[in-house]
């Protein structure tokens, strides 16, 4: 119980400085200054007089959010004197694998920028800044040549990293027993099993109603619908996010979609986040970032050959482009596995004074990066709330899909909990698929590390983020993988290569995501 | 010739009761054209291709062989073909604004003048030369306004350009010259001029219109059917009034685009309608866009009974039309074009399942094989629009817009699941013949 009761005080204690540092602060102060002026604040009982005015006028409930806000991105307690470096990950050899991938990638992109003789950062000549300045709402009519660029890595790389990664602790002998892990991962992460994914994906049962099912179109509405979408209105007025993320794990209507993941985010557009935005855009037109190119690539090869999301290449550049500059992005490394590369003043290697974060935001782009950002386009079309909706996802979600963690929402995790769950319930095909050589997580890690984006139809994709935010875990990727899995298996048993596997799962845009995941967990027997 | 049904209220959709309809061992069909509709027809159980000289049931045909045969060629009670003989009243561009016209008069002096205002959907629009005159009244009204000059017959884009002064537009100024020069005058080409909509509803900064198909059985009496799917075509380039010039700019038609050095063949610039309606209904909510969709159905039944007494409805013709709409800002349709004969080319994977689905849809309707009631509502992904008057949603769903639009049996831009439905369909079909009441 002391323990316990220690852990909380740590952590409220970490909140409240956090907090401290915050715009909100400074609100609830000035709002408290003002409310002396106001009758029913008196001397004698001042302290409850205050506390009763912000429970009235809502400035509470903004502070809960805020609260809520961190307690969901903060890491568990931890020993009060553990390191930093354990915050950030907690398993030695994966901070050394995570560690010696980075020094991969940033060796690749300074040899390309040696190769091709093109600086790091460059301030732009003001006549070219202007020209950037009047196209900015169309940066996509821009060709520059971007032949002899190369993304810095592929989702495929990545992989051959993590199918590496060993536990040196771990001996399970040198000969392979049947125990040995069938699957690509080599790394004992503990994993739920279906029982426990049952109990955390409670929501997603067969007995509750859920957006993505019960309003089809055979369903009358008054069944689920109305009454859902009714709740979510209200949930909406009342301005409650960890009511709006309990919500959602149900779905989300359509026409109340962007502004509940703004509450559940923690997102409202003050002016100061505007102004902030439009720095990042000066930022931009003042210099130009090598990285600049890896993310004008990125767009060009990805989201714009994209049917549904070539529309919003212009908002991708707007977004991506200020994303690198943006130094409060950095803050999320305290908790991530990944650090960010450095890069020095020229001439002065080795020298701490001059280094500098390179790019500004510690994020190196890969191949396929820009789809994180498209289908948010369908739901945010102010720049500036788009982009802060974007950067809050992925310092909390997207981060982990492409960093070496040992973290439940860590792609190794997901990784694993794709491998174990097919392996476990799906044993015939897993076998199959290994003997013809087409293992399934060289197939499903695509889709894992860009969270289904551009595999799925736009609507599917946005009922699964919904359940991500809900559940505040990537699990649930790692789930429908497996779905998606079990629902071809039929065609699947009778292919006989990599290549024929990769072609029956090559489509999976007429999926239904939440009958998939619902028959995966709760209608299989297991 | 229609025998009484029970429900005196529901008439069915035309198709002769009282005798048998026969049931044809198998169907000749025709066409010139290739693509999509060939393989629908080549798949379809039964139906046979007739070449050359020989008879035929059913003949999908290109206008100009219309033009030249329709009016001695007999035809059989079952035969069916896929046009209208004066379609033109609807789908040339000078005809239609004189007819809507007309309609608009008219329905001002039955029903006043907000009843009329309901036919305001087209631009503004003047043949040319002929409304010359009345074209510069209207020009010197709203100066600074920009005009898009169309040719009345053509398709794909072609011949169209954009204008803001006179001076442009000078060879169609219809003179009061003397008689001498009169014949050396070259007759110029029929063009009309209309007021273009400069404020296009943008989805990531680019304009685009809507293609929707709606197949008209007969028009005495009235009945067509608007089918679920359709797309919308996005034009390649950022929309800006600065490049009046930049005919990619303005038009949206998939044809223009292509030859667009932006145009990448695999982007395709389409988007399904259903993924459109989404993205609106989250933009602005389901009422606005039940709104909009309801304008919509009104510009499709406004646009044909605007021609309903001029066509000749012959019962062997049905017709299949490709709506080209365009959204402005305010989210009010505008009414572009009909097409006659909208392209049945597929530009990918997707469309070509579109297409091939409408006309199997269409030959669905169209029914040779006589194994419709003619009480259907739903065939397919087509619901019946207009029936010699509206008809109503089955589980009578009230009317959102409030707009006092007529409350269709539409669905555009929803869930199509035609396959089920016509699997449910044909096997209650079939059960019914086996227990004749």
């Amino acid at each position: 119980m002391l323990q316990e009761e220690s852990d909380l005080a740590l952590i409220i204690a970490q909140i409240v400085q956090k907090l401290k540092g915050s715009n909100l602060y400074t609100q609830l102060e000035r709002q408290a200054w003002a409310s002396l002026q106001r009758p029913e604040i008196k001397l004698e009982s001042l302290k409850e007089d205050i506390k009763e005015f912000f429970k009235i006028s809502g400035w509470e409930k903004k502070l809960q959010n805020a609260v809520y806000s961190e307690l969901s991105v903060f890491p568990l307690p931890s020993h009060p004197a553990a390191p930093p470096e354990h915050l950030k990950e907690p398993l030695v050899y994966m901070r050394k694998a995570q560690g010696s991938w980075e020094r991969r990638i940033l060796k690749s992109l300074n040899s390309m920028c040696t190769e091709l003789s093109i600086p790091l950062a460059r301030k732009r000549p003001v006549g070219e800044q202007k020209e950037l300045l009047n196209k900015w709402n169309e940066m996509g009519t821009d060709e520059p040549d971007l032949s002899l660029f190369r993304p810095v890595y592929a989702p495929k790389d990545f992989l051959e990293v993590l199918i590496n990664l060993r536990n040196p602790n771990y001996e399970n002998g040198d000969s392979h027993s049947f125990r040995t892990h069938l699957g690509l991962i080599q790394v004992p992460l503990k994993v739920k099993d279906i029982p426990e994914l049952k109990e955390f994906f409670v929501e997603l049962g067969l007995t509750a109603g859920q957006l993505g099912v019960d309003d089809s179109t055979q369903v009358p509405p008054e069944l689920f619908e109305n009454e859902h979408v009714r709740i979510g209105q209200k949930v909406l007025s009342e301005q409650d996010s960890a009511a709006a993320q309990q919500y959602i794990r149900q779905g989300s209507p359509t026409a109340l979609r962007a502004e509940l993941w703004a509450l559940i985010l923690n997102i409202s557009s003050q002016p100061e986040d505007i102004l902030y935005y439009e720095q990042l855009k000066t930022n931009v037109i003042q210099h130009d970032l090598l990285v600049d190119s890896l993310i004008y690539k990125d767009v060009k090869l990805t989201a714009s050959n994209d049917d549904y999301y070539f529309v919003f290449e212009d908002y991708l550049y707007q977004v991506l482009l200020c994303f690198s500059r943006d130094t409060s992005v950095l803050g999320h490394f305290a908790y991530s596995s990944a650090s960010p590369p450095k890069s020095y003043i020229r001439g002065k290697l080795g020298l701490e004074e001059y280094a500098v974060f390179y790019p500004p935001n510690g994020v190196i782009p890969f191949h396929g990066f820009s789809m994180y950002v498209a289908p948010l386009c369908f739901l945010y079309h102010e720049p500036s709330k788009l982009y802060q909706i974007f950067r809050e996802m992925y310092v909390r979600f997207f981060f982990r899909l492409h960093s070496i963690s040992s973290h439940p929402s860590g792609i190794v995790s997901l990784c694993l909990l794709f491998e174990t769950l097919l392996q476990t319930y799906l044993p015939q095909l897993f076998y199959h698929l290994r003997e013809i050589g087409a293992q399934p997580l060289r197939i499903s890690f695509k889709w894992m590390v860009r969270a289904f984006s551009g595999y799925l139809a736009t609507d599917q994709l946005l009922l699964l983020w919904d359940r991500i935010l809900g559940y505040n875990s990537l699990e649930i990727l790692a789930v429908l993988a497996a779905a998606v899995f079990a629902f071809r298996a039929v065609n699947l048993m009778e292919v006989t290569s990599l290549a024929a596997a990769e072609a029956v799962l090559a489509d999976l845009s007429t999926l239904k995501v939440m009958p998939l995941l619902q028959i995966f967990l709760f209608a299989t027997v297991t | 010739m229609m025998s009484r049904q029970k429900n005196q209220n529901y008439k069915g959709h035309g198709l002769p009761k009282g005798k048998e309809r026969e049931q044809r061992a198998s169907i000749r069909f025709k066409t010139t054209l290739m693509n999509t509709l060939m393989d629908v027809l080549h798949h379809r159980p039964g139906w046979v291709e007739v070449k050359d000289e020989g008879e035929w049931d059913f003949y999908w045909c290109d206008v100009s062989w219309l033009r030249e045969n329709f009016d001695h060629t007999y035809m059989d009670e079952h035969v069916r073909i896929s046009h209208f003989r004066n379609h033109y009243e609807l789908t040339r561009k000078n005809y239609m604004v004189k007819n809507l016209k007309r309609f608009r008069k008219q329905l001002e002096r039955e029903a006043g003048k907000l009843e009329a205002a309901k036919c305001d959907f087209f631009p503004k629009t003047f043949e040319m030369p002929c409304e010359y005159h009345l074209f510069v009244e209207e020009f010197r009204k709203n100066p600074g306004i920009t005009w898009i000059m169309k040719p009345v017959a053509r398709s794909q884009g072609k011949g169209i350009f954009l204008f803001r002064r006179l001076k442009d537009i000078m060879d169609w100024k219809k003179d009061t010259r003397s008689s001498d020069d009169q014949k050396d005058d070259i007759p110029v080409e029929s063009y009309v001029a209309q007021r273009y909509i400069e404020n296009p509803y943008l989805i990531g900064g680019r304009k685009f219109d809507l293609r929707v198909y709606v197949l008209v059985m007969s028009y005495m009496p009235l009945r067509a059917w608007l089918y679920r799917d359709g797309f919308a075509r996005f034009s390649n380039t950022r929309f800006t009034l600065n490049s009046i010039d930049d005919q990619y700019v303005h038009l949206t038609n998939v044809a223009v685009q292509k030859t667009s050095p932006d145009y990448h063949p695999k982007k395709g610039c389409k988007w399904m309608l259903q993924r459109f309606r989404q993205y609106l209904a989250s933009k602005h909510g389901p009422e606005a866009v039940e709104t909009l969709f309801s304008d919509m159905d009104n510009i499709f039944i406004r646009s044909l009974q605007s021609v309903q007494k001029v066509i000749i409805s012959d019962k062997h013709c049905f017709e299949l039309y490709g709506y080209d709409i365009l959204i402005d800002q305010d989210l009010k349709p505008w009414l572009l074009e009909v097409n006659a004969s909208p392209s049945l080319t597929a530009s990918s994977q997707e469309d070509y399942e579109l297409k091939t689905s409408l006309l199997e849809d269409t030959l669905h309707v169209v029914d040779m094989e006589a194994r419709l009631t003619g009480r259907e509502k739903r065939v397919g992904g087509f619901d019946l629009m207009w029936n010699d008057g509206p008809v109503s949603r089955e589980d009578g769903a009230h009317d959102l817009s409030g707009m006092g639009n007529f409350v269709t049996n539409t669905h555009l831009g929803c869930v199509n699941d035609r396959k089920k439905q016509l699997r449910q369909l044909f096997r209650s079909l079939q059960g019914q013949k086996k227990t004749p009441n």
